[in-house]
């Protein structure tokens, strides 16, 4: 991550910008879950957000996700706009259709999953790519198929969700979310449903992707291991704004902020 | 009194004419209610005012006041500033309206019976809000309610006599004026047991496709 304030409009490059939180501040009621954040991300970045409960970390995947929209400030993806558009030197909301086209670049995989239950595994992945990215169905079917073995269930392609483990419905999951090809990736708590059994083969996947792929990645998680591994930054959040942050072997050997200790003495 | 079959066969051909009436005010008013009872339902979860609150107002209005007010104001009222229908088309569209309020009440529960994460992943996914309904949302909360729009159509049938109040003889309508004229009664007996024979297959065959909708 870097806090650097400059506005250098740099599009989608190797190791340049790639998302940008500016004086972002999203409300429920009088709860101040995001304040005034600033932050940035580079591209091709594995970033992990730690921090206690309600400290805002889901909220800033799931306002990246267009899932929730902040009160104030912008979030710049890939150079442009998320939620805002420029129309005669000013920023207005932005459209349905400008909004749907920046979030092309973002794909989330969820803590509950969220597989369409009505769909089978292959269309699950392909649906997407078919209907949003105008891929033949042939086309949406191979790469289904190859990211469904890179994610080791072939053999399921022709199930249900529902009788699936866990584990395997979260790799369709992340098959699903790669299956647009995104820049960016969100993951959200991804083991936190899961049966203790069935993590390690999920992180392992992810370990996998992290290597494997230019991909950015915002992961929110409580496996600490994890985030030590995949992590070219650790955020540290506590009420709304980056308390600390740093390299993996920095923020967990030697946090500087008081909070950060406590925190992480608490979950190591 | 005993009953005489020969009453009853006498009054088959008017029989047959009714039956038609009343499958036909049926098939079609069923199709209404369900087609119009959907669209009521995701118009109530429009993120525009203008479309929601007219929409509550009309279903609201429509499913607190009596079907056959209904039926007169369809059939003699709405001609006199608009298209005049036939006895038949006005019961259907009045039976079909009718019942359209109590459907979108179920499809409504289907509808926020789908989880919000099958919202969050269409959205993530970029699927447009017309194909996340068609693709994701409507075939989860169809499966769920289908046993509850069954129960519709029973009462459907039930309510369906009611268009003979407007000059539409469904089976009812027939019995009785045959009856009338004949001071007998055997056709309302076998109107009231063909009822019966309608109802329970019709309800057999929902239950049958309940479990066949049943997600896996």
């Amino acid at each position: 991550m870097s806090s650097s304030k400059n506005e250098t409009e740099n599009p989608a490059v190797d190791g340049s910008e790639l998302i940008r939180f500016d004086k972002v501040t999203k409300r429920y009621g009088s709860n101040v879950v995001l304040d005034q954040l600033d932050f940035s991300v580079n591209s091709g970045k594995h970033i992990t957000l730690i921090g206690p409960s309600g400290s805002g970390k889901t909220t800033i995947l799931r306002a990246l996700m267009t899932l929730v929209k902040p009160e104030e400030g912008t979030i710049k993806v890939s150079g442009q706009y998320l939620f805002h558009e420029e129309k005669d030197g000013k920023l207005v909301d932005a459209g349905e259709s400008h909004i749907r086209e920046v979030r092309k670049n973002i794909g989330m995989v969820f803590q509950q999953f969220n597989l369409f239950p009505n769909m089978k595994v292959l269309r699950n992945i392909t649906e997407a790519p078919v209907h949003v990215l105008g891929l033949d169905k042939d086309e949406a079917d191979e790469r289904a198929r190859e990211l469904l073995e890179l994610v080791g269930l072939t053999e399921h392609l022709d199930k249900y969700p529902s009788q699936l483990s866990g584990g395997q419905q979260q790799r369709v999951a992340i098959a699903r979310a790669l299956a647009m090809r995104p820049q960016i990736l969100l993951l959200d708590e991804v083991t936190s449903a899961l049966d203790p059994e069935l993590v390690a083969g999920v992180l392992d996947l992810l370990r996998d992707i992290a290597r494997s792929t230019d991909i950015t990645m915002l992961c929110v998680t409580h496996e600490m291991g994890f985030a030590r591994d995949i992590s070219d930054d650790v955020l540290m959040f506590n009420e709304g704004k980056v308390i600390e942050s740093g390299a993996p072997e920095k923020i967990f050997s030697e946090p500087e902020h008081e909070r950060t200790r406590e925190f992480l003495s608490a979950v190591l | 009194m005993t009953f005489d079959w020969g009453v009853v066969d006498d009054f088959m051909p008017r029989f047959w004419d009714g039956v038609l009436i009343t499958l036909q005010a049926l098939a079609l008013g069923t199709l209404i209610a369900f087609a119009l009872g959907l669209v009521w339902a995701m118009a109530q979860r429009s993120e525009l005012k203008w479309i929601r609150w007219p929409v509550t107002v009309v279903t609201e209005f429509i499913r607190n006041t009596p079907l056959l007010v209904q039926l007169f104001f369809l059939f003699y009222v709405v001609p006199e500033w608009g298209p005049s229908m036939s006895p038949l088309t006005t019961g259907i569209v009045g039976l079909g309206l009718h019942y359209s309020t109590y459907t979108a009440e179920v499809y409504r529960a289907g509808i926020d019976g789908v989880p919000t994460g099958q919202w969050e992943a269409s959205t993530a996914l970029s699927l447009s809000k017309g194909h996340t309904w068609k693709a994701v949302i409507l075939p989860q909360a169809i499966r769920r309610v289908v046993p509850a729009l069954g129960n519709y159509v029973i009462a459907m049938l039930k309510d369906s006599p009611m268009i003979a109040m407007i000059g539409a003889l469904d089976m009812l309508g027939e019995a009785r004026g045959f009856s009338n004229e004949t001071f007998t009664t055997e056709a309302l007996t076998f109107v009231g047991v063909a009822f019966i024979v309608i109802a329970y297959p019709a309800s057999l065959l929902m239950r049958a496709l309940e479990r066949r909708l049943v997600l896996k």
